[in-house]
C-alpha cells in the first residue's frame, strides 16, 4: 500500500451556474512534489481552496494519513499541517517580516510577545533552508520574492508538512525562479510533501515527480512526470496539441508610429531616475520586445509612455504628434491602446458589467452616447460582437459582472477592447501574465495578426520564451537604460541573460555622450 | 459554450428579480430595519415594561396618524441623503452635509429676507439660493480633494464647524434677519414660503415632491448617462477609470458640488417651510449646534444603499419611526429613551450591509442543503453576496430632535421631545430653528 499524506476523494463543488470541481480524486504521497495542472478555469484552485478550508465541498471526504478529516477553515487546515501559499500573498504591508511569519500564532507569555524566542525559530528554520531573510525588513520595501520566502517561512514557523504553492513562479524572475525549485526540492527531501499549482510546464518537468491534470473542472489523470513529456502534459491540459512557438511571417516595418527620444521618469521609491534617458522607435508593423528583470524601469517607461506616469523629460511621438504631456484620453484618441500590466487594478472595474467594461475606453464616442446619455442598444450589439468574435467566456453574457469571470477571460475582454479600439500603437504590457498555454497561445495570435494588420507593437514582457518567440525586435532595459538591442534570431536566452542581468551591453551610455 | 443567451432584458421574470443586487439589497435592509425593531422593543421593556407593548405600537404606527409631517420631515434627510449617497457612489465618503445643509439654509434666508421679489418666485429664488449655498461648501472640500488630494472627511467636517460658526456670526449680524431679543430670525415673508400642501395641522409642502424628483433625476444620472458611468466607474476602481482617461479631478468637483447642491437644497427646503399659523415661519436659531439633519443623512445613505430610489425610502422610514418615537412618548416614556430607541433602530438599519453578507451566507446554505436533495426548486438568489459596499457603521448619528419645531405645539406629543434649553417663553427647543409662536 502507496503512504499518502492527503487523500481527496470525489471531490465535487459547485457554483451557481459553474461545477468548479466534478467528481476528483487527488493523492499525495508523502515526501513528493506533486503538480496541479490545468487552464485557467480548470478548477485548481477551487481544489486547493477546498483542502485548506476555504470552501467546503458538497460531495466528496478528505483524508490524512488514511483517516478522514472535516476542515472547515483554514484554521483546521493549519492543525492539520497544512499551509498554503496564495499567488496574491498574505502578508501585512507595514510588519516587518518577524512580525507577519509569526502573525496568528505569536509566541505569547502572560500577554506579553515573545519576540526573541521567535525570532531564534526564524532565523533556524531560514539557515536550514536556504532561505535568506532579513526579519527586520519591512514587507513594503522589499523584493517579491523575499515576500515569497516570508510566506513559505510562515507555513514552516508554523510546523505545516503539507505546502501548497499556488502559481508560485508568476511574479518571479527567472533567477528566483530557480532558486524556489531548488528551495522545494529541499523540503521533498526533508520528507515535506508539496502541492504545486501550474501551469508552466517547464517547471513541472523540472521539479515534480508526479502530475495531476484538470480540464474543465474534471480530473483527466495522474501521470509520473518521468514517463511523460511536455506535449503530452499539454495535450491533456487544454485538449488539443498546443503550438509552443508562435507562427509569424517576417516583419515588413513601415514608418515610425512611436518614437521616444531622451525619455527620462523619475522613481517614486528612490532617488535614482527609474528611466534614464532612454530612445527607441516602433515601426508600424512590427513587434519591439521590451526584456528585462522585473524593476528595471519597464513599468515607469510604459507608464510614461501611456501617461499614467509623468515624464520629467525627454519626448514621446505618436503618430507624428508631440504627447509628452497629452493626457491619457488624447492619447487614445490619437491612436494608442494599452493592455495594462495589472489587469484588475487598471485594467477593468471589477464590480461593472463585461459590456460597461467593453466600453471603457469609447464610452464617449458619439456612436455609444447621446448628449451625455448612454445609448444602450449599441452598446450590447458592440458587446455582443466582441464576446463572439474574441470568445470571451462568461456565465451571463454581456451582463456578467467581470469579477465573477475567470482571468484568462478578463483578459480576453481586454484584449478585445484594446485591439478593437482604432489605434496605431498597442502597448502590452505582460499580457499573458497568469495565463494558461492556451490562453497565451491564442493572445500571440491576437498580438501577431494586430502586428500584420499594420500596428505597432510594444510588447514588456518577463517571460524569456515570450520574448524570443513573438518579438521583432528586442530591447534590453537594465537599471533604466537600454543597454542592448538585439535580433530574436540571432541571439539566444543565455545572451539575452547577460543583457537582462547588465553583464553585457551593446549600446553606449547616452548620459556620458551627452555630458 | 454557456454563452449570453440566458438573458432577457425586458421579460418579467421573478427569477430575475430575486436574484438582482437591488433586490438583495432591499431584502438585506429589511432584515436590518427588522432587527432594529426587536432590539428598539428590548430597550423599551426595559425602560418601562408595563407600557412597552403600546408604546412600541404607537412607535411604529404613529406615523401613520401624522402622514403629513411624516412627509415633512422626510424632505431634508431626503435631500442629506442624496448627498450622502451620490458622493459614496463615487468613493466619496461626504461627512459635510450638515455645513452644506446650514449654508443652504442660511442663502435661502437671506434671500428670503433681503431681496424684494415678485410673490410667484420669491421662493424658488430662495430655493436656487439654498441650492448655490450649499454646492459652495460641497466645492471647497472637492477642490481640495481633487487638486490637492486632501481627504474629503477631514475637510468635510472642518467645514460643517466652519459653515455652522460662519452662518451664525452672519445672522447675528444682520438687523434684519435677527431678532436679537428672540435668540433667532424673524419671521420671513410669506412669500418667500414654499406652498403647503394643504394638510391640516401639518407643514408638509411641495418640497417633498421636488425632493422625490431630485432623487429620480439623480438614479436616472447614475444609471443612464456617462458620467454616472465615469462616476461609479471611479468609485468601484479609480485606477481604472484613470486608465481609461476619464478626468477624475474634473468628476470629483462636479460629484461634491452635486452633492453639496442637494444638501443645501435640503436646508432650504427646511427653513422655508410653511408655518401652519398665519403670520409666523420657520426660524433659525445661531446656537452653536451642527445641524442634526446632515448626519442622519448618512443614516438614510446606508440604509437605502446609496442608491437614490432607495434612499426616498430610508428617508420617508426613518422619519416615519421619528414621528412614531415622538408620539410614544405620550406612554409615559422620557424623550430619551424615546431617542435611544430611534437610534438603535436606525443604528441596526446601517447594519444592512452586514445583513447581506448574512443572508447570502443563509442562502448558500440552503442551496447546499438543495444539492442534497435533486428536487429541491434551486432558483433565485445566487449573487447576494456581491455586494462589498461597506460604510463607517459606526458613524453613523442618532437621530437628534427634529430641527424645526412648531413650538406654538409645545403641548402636543410631537413639539420637540430633547433637552430643553432655558428660555423665557418656555420654548422647548434644543436644535437651531423652530416656528414662531
Amino acid at each position: 500500500m502507496e503512504d499518502y499524506i492527503i487523500e481527496m476523494l470525489n471531490i465535487t463543488k459547485e457554483f451557481p451556474g459553474i461545477v468548479a470541481n466534478d467528481n476528483i480524486t487527488l493523492r499525495l504521497k508523502r515526501g513528493e512534489i506533486h503538480a496541479l495542472l490545468g487552464e485557467n478555469g480548470a478548477g485548481k484552485s477551487t481544489l486547493m481552496s477546498v483542502l485548506f478550508g476555504l470552501y467546503q465541498a458538497e460531495k466528496g471526504e478528505i483524508r490524512k494519513n488514511g483517516q478522514t478529516v472535516n476542515i472547515k477553515n483554514p484554521n483546521d487546515a493549519n492543525a492539520l499541517g497544512i499551509g498554503m501559499v496564495h499567488q496574491h500573498f498574505k502578508l501585512v504591508e507595514n510588519f516587518t517580516v518577524l512580525e507577519n511569519i509569526i502573525l496568528g500564532v505569536e509566541p505569547c507569555k502572560f500577554g506579553f510577545l515573545q519576540k526573541k524566542k521567535a525570532r531564534e525559530k526564524v532565523m533556524e528554520l531560514s539557515e536550514q533552508y536556504g532561505l535568506k531573510v532579513n526579519p527586520d525588513d519591512v514587507i513594503e520595501k522589499i523584493t517579491v520574492g523575499m515576500q515569497q520566502r516570508v510566506e513559505i517561512l510562515k507555513m514552516l514557523f508554523r510546523d505545516n508538512e503539507i505546502l501548497i504553492f499556488d502559481e508560485p513562479t508568476a511574479v518571479l524572475t527567472p533567477q528566483e525562479i530557480d532558486e524556489l525549485m531548488d528551495i522545494m526540492r529541499g523540503f521533498a527531501k526533508e520528507g515535506k510533501s508539496i502541492l504545486f499549482i501550474t501551469h508552466k510546464l517547464n517547471e513541472i518537468m523540472a521539479v515534480a515527480d508526479r502530475c495531476t491534470v484538470l480540464w474543465k473542472g474534471k480530473c483527466i489523470g495522474t501521470v509520473n512526470i518521468k514517463d511523460t513529456t511536455k506535449e503530452e502534459l499539454s495535450r491533456m491540459m487544454v485538449g488539443r496539441d498546443v503550438n509552443f512557438s508562435v507562427d509569424k511571417e517576417e516583419a515588413k516595418p513601415g514608418d515610425v508610429v512611436l518614437s521616444v527620444r531622451n525619455l527620462t521618469v523619475p522613481s517614486r521609491t528612490h532617488k535614482k531616475n527609474a528611466v534614464n534617458n532612454v530612445s527607441f522607435d516602433v515601426r508600424a508593423g512590427e513587434i519591439v520586445c521590451i526584456a528585462g528583470i522585473d524593476g528595471n524601469g519597464q513599468t515607469e517607461l510604459v507608464s510614461a509612455i501611456t501617461g499614467l506616469e509623468k515624464a520629467s523629460g525627454g519626448t514621446i511621438t505618436l503618430c507624428g504628434k508631440d504627447i509628452t504631456k497629452a493626457n491619457i484620453r488624447t492619447r487614445s484618441k490619437t491612436g494608442m491602446s494599452h493592455i495594462p500590466e495589472d489587469r484588475q487594478k487598471h485594467g477593468l472595474i471589477l464590480d461593472y458589467t463585461l459590456e460597461q467594461n467593453l466600453v471603457l475606453q469609447r464610452y464617449w464616442e458619439p456612436e455609444f452616447q447621446n448628449h451625455g446619455f448612454i445609448k444602450r442598444e449599441p452598446i450590447r450589439a458592440y458587446a455582443d460582437k466582441l464576446i463572439g468574435q474574441y470568445d470571451v467566456r462568461s456565465g451571463q453574457g454581456p451582463e456578467t459582472i467581470v469579477r465573477s469571470m475567470s482571468g484568462g477571460n478578463q483578459q480576453k475582454a481586454i484584449i478585445a477592447r484594446e485591439i478593437d479600439k482604432k489605434h496605431e500603437l498597442l502597448v502590452a504590457v505582460q499580457p499573458t501574465r497568469g495565463l494558461d498555454v492556451g490562453a497565451i497561445e491564442y493572445i500571440h495570435k491576437q498580438i501577431v495578426a494586430d502586428r500584420d494588420a499594420g500596428k505597432g507593437i510594444l510588447l514588456v514582457s518577463l517571460e524569456l520564451d515570450e520574448v524570443m518567440n513573438v518579438s521583432d525586435r528586442i530591447l534590453v532595459m537594465y537599471e533604466g537604460e537600454i543597454v542592448g538591442e538585439l535580433d530574436p534570431d540571432k541571439t539566444d536566452v543565455q545572451e539575452l541573460g547577460l543583457y537582462m542581468s547588465g553583464a553585457k551591453r551593446n549600446l553606449a551610455k547616452e548620459n556620458e555622450h551627452a555630458q | 459554450m454557456h454563452n449570453n443567451t440566458t438573458y432577457s432584458p425586458k421579460a418579467f421574470d421573478i427569477k430575475k428579480i430575486t436574484s438582482t443586487k437591488s433586490f438583495s439589497a432591499f431584502t438585506a435592509a429589511l432584515l436590518a430595519i427588522f432587527l432594529g425593531i426587536v432590539f428598539g422593543f428590548i430597550v423599551m421593556f426595559a425602560a418601562s415594561p408595563a407600557n412597552a407593548a403600546s408604546g412600541f405600537l404607537m412607535l411604529l404606527s404613529g406615523g401613520f396618524r401624522r402622514l403629513g409631517d411624516v412627509f415633512y420631515f422626510a424632505t431634508p434627510i431626503l435631500m442629506t441623503g442624496l448627498a450622502v449617497g451620490f458622493a459614496f457612489k463615487m468613493g466619496l465618503f461626504n461627512i459635510g452635509a450638515s455645513g452644506q445643509y446650514t449654508m443652504g439654509m442660511y442663502f435661502a434666508l437671506y434671500v428670503g429676507f433681503m431681496w424684494d421679489m415678485p410673490d410667484s418666485i420669491h421662493w424658488v429664488a430662495c430655493v436656487i439660493a439654498g441650492m448655490i449655498g450649499g454646492m459652495l461648501w460641497g466645492f471647497i472640500p472637492g477642490i481640495f480633494k481633487a487638486l490637492l488630494n486632501v481627504n474629503e472627511v477631514i475637510t468635510s467636517i472642518m467645514f460643517n464647524y466652519i459653515g455652522m460658526y460662519l452662518v451664525d456670526m452672519l445672522i447675528q449680524g444682520n438687523g434684519t434677519m435677527y431678532v436679537a431679543t428672540k435668540t433667532r430670525t424673524a419671521y420671513l415673508p410669506a412669500s418667500a414660503q414654499i406652498p403647503s400642501l394643504g394638510i391640516k395641522n401639518s407643514n408638509v409642502n411641495v418640497s417633498i415632491y421636488i425632493a422625490i424628483v431630485l432623487a429620480i433625476i439623480l438614479q436616472i444620472v447614475l444609471r443612464k448617462t456617462i458620467f454616472g458611468y465615469e462616476l461609479q466607474a471611479t468609485g468601484y476602481n479609480r485606477h481604472a477609470s484613470t486608465y481609461a482617461g476619464m478626468n477624475g479631478k474634473k468628476n470629483i468637483i462636479v460629484t461634491m458640488m452635486i452633492a453639496g447642491a442637494a444638501a443645501g437644497l435640503g436646508g432650504a427646503f427646511a427653513i422655508l417651510a410653511p408655518s401652519t399659523i398665519a403670520g409666523s415661519s420657520m426660524t433659525y436659531e445661531p446656537i452653536n449646534i451642527i445641524a442634526a439633519n446632515g448626519f442622519n443623512g448618512i443614516a438614510v445613505a446606508l440604509l437605502g444603499n446609496s442608491s437614490p430610489i432607495g434612499i426616498i425610502f430610508s428617508a420617508i422610514f426613518i422619519s416615519h419611526i421619528q414621528r412614531g418615537g415622538t408620539l410614544a412618548s405620550l406612554y409615559g416614556y422620557k424623550p430619551e429613551i424615546i431617542d435611544i430607541v430611534i437610534a438603535v433602530i436606525i443604528y441596526f438599519s446601517a447594519f444592512s450591509m452586514l445583513m447581506n453578507a448574512a443572508l447570502a451566507r443563509f442562502i448558500k446554505k440552503r442551496r447546499k442543503h438543495e444539492s442534497d436533495n435533486p428536487d429541491a426548486n434551486r432558483e433565485s438568489t445566487s449573487d447576494a453576496e456581491v455586494n462589498t459596499v461597506s460604510g463607517p457603521d459606526s458613524e453613523v448619528s442618532t437621530p437628534d430632535s427634529d430641527v424645526i419645531t412648531p413650538d406654538s405645539e409645545a403641548t402636543t406629543p410631537d413639539s420637540d421631545v430633547s433637552t430643553p434649553v432655558s428660555d423665557a417663553s418656555g420654548d422647548s427647543v434644543q436644535n437651531d430653528t423652530k416656528e414662531g409662536e
